[in-house]
């Protein structure tokens, strides 16, 4: 009973906290912590077969699945707090302590009588006993379950499945469309700059810097931007004290760090100075 | 070991689960709290299995275990088809039963 009272307050304390928590990802680490504890619990109950099939399906299959879901549809969107119906919120936490409340009380007043145990229906071995079990009386709701496996994979295939419904671009039909753009709108027909100067952070999220240190917009991505994920303050800053404490060591050149690179080498801030005119002309 | 307390806390968990899909607006946590509850029927069908001395409770959790990952699969494969018609994942925004 020891292990029960270990693991029961961390189970309710984790399954709170998928109620409670803002952001999606964290509701699906602590649901993934109750499974855990609750194939513990199989384990504890003389169900090593629920034990495993717990910590394969559930925690191995399902909550992959949850995370890989969460990853696509945006890890940063955190629920809006307005209510749609006024009052719902404290409504529904009410009729919930009330139902629990209620739930306990008749636990907590009925008798179950003595426990038999399942010395004697595990003595061959829990999955022999349960193999027994699911293919003599629970045979036809087993084969019920293939078909029910089947129409859930078909219907997810069908569910998640997008026709193309114009043709796909091909390489030349892109170049063709850029060269267009350029004659149109005059803009640069290049590659685009790359994100993240210096790689100190995350690098996707942070957009490369012109030489007057303000941010590139168009070195990052347009999914990035339009999901408010970029980092732009403190990375120019942290680079602006970076520069100033390179400046007040004399040129990394003078000092021997950088070799000399030609005219337009990278480490030539006046080259770098120019191609960002070059740049701003395009524009 | 006694019984009621593996109950009480299964009750426990299920209410739990059943306050959060009352209180959350992302379909997906609505969907683990879904989830939440139907573990807490699991630990629930395996104390009782242990109490009356059969296999019978192991196997209904068993099938639970089953019909939850399909209901995992078609679900989650609808609010994918969701969020890219509507670009949200709340479950306020799909009211018309339609895309």
């Amino acid at each position: 009973m020891t292990a029960f009272w270990l693991l029961a307050p961390i189970m309710v304390v984790a399954a709170i906290g998928v109620v409670l928590a803002r952001k999606a990802v964290h509701s699906a680490l602590l649901l993934a912590v109750v499974m855990i504890c609750l194939a513990m619990m199989y384990a504890m109950q003389d169900a090593p077969f629920l034990f495993a099939v717990q910590i394969i399906v559930y925690t191995g299959a399902i909550m992959m699945l949850f995370l890989f879901v969460l990853m696509l549809v945006g890890v940063d969107k955190t629920d809006s707090l307005v209510e749609t119906i006024r009052g719902q919120r404290l409504v529904a936490v009410v009729v919930g302590v009330l139902f629990g409340f209620l739930v306990v009380t008749v636990v907590a007043q009925t008798t179950v009588g003595p426990v038999v145990g399942l010395g004697e229906a595990n003595a061959d071995g829990n999955v022999h006993g349960l193999a027994r079990l699911l293919f003599n009386r629970y045979v036809f709701a087993f084969e019920a379950t293939s078909a029910l496996l089947i129409t859930a994979v078909l219907g997810a295939m069908v569910l998640a499945h997008r026709e193309r419904l114009e043709p796909k671009l091909t390489q030349r039909e892109l170049a063709l469309e850029r060269m267009q753009r350029y004659a149109e709108h005059g803009e640069h027909p290049g590659n685009r700059p790359t994100p993240g100067v210096f790689a100190r952070h995350n690098a996707v999220d942070v957009p490369a810097l012109l030489p007057d240190g303000s941010p590139a917009e168009i070195s990052t991505f347009k999914t990035l931007r339009e999901r408010g994920a970029l980092r732009e303050g403190a990375f120019t800053t942290d680079v602006a004290v970076t520069l100033r404490k390179l400046e007040a060591d004399g040129s990394p050149r003078e000092r021997g760090l950088i070799e000399p690179a030609g005219p337009t080498g990278p480490a030539d801030p006046r080259a770098e100075a120019a191609a960002g005119q070059d740049e701003e002309e395009h524009q | 070991m006694s019984v009621e307390p593996f109950i009480g806390l299964s009750a426990l968990l299920f209410t739990i689960g059943a306050v959060g899909v009352l209180v959350r607006r992302n379909a997906i946590v609505v969907f683990m709290c879904v989830e939440l509850m139907l573990n807490a029927c699991n630990l629930a069908f395996v104390t009782f299995a242990r109490a009356h001395g059969n296999l019978d409770g192991q196997i209904a959790a068993f099938f639970v275990m089953v019909v939850a990952a399909a209901e995992v699969v078609v679900g989650l494969a609808i609010i994918v088809s969701i969020f890219r018609t509507r670009r949200s994942a709340s479950v306020d925004d799909a009211s018309l039963l339609k895309l």
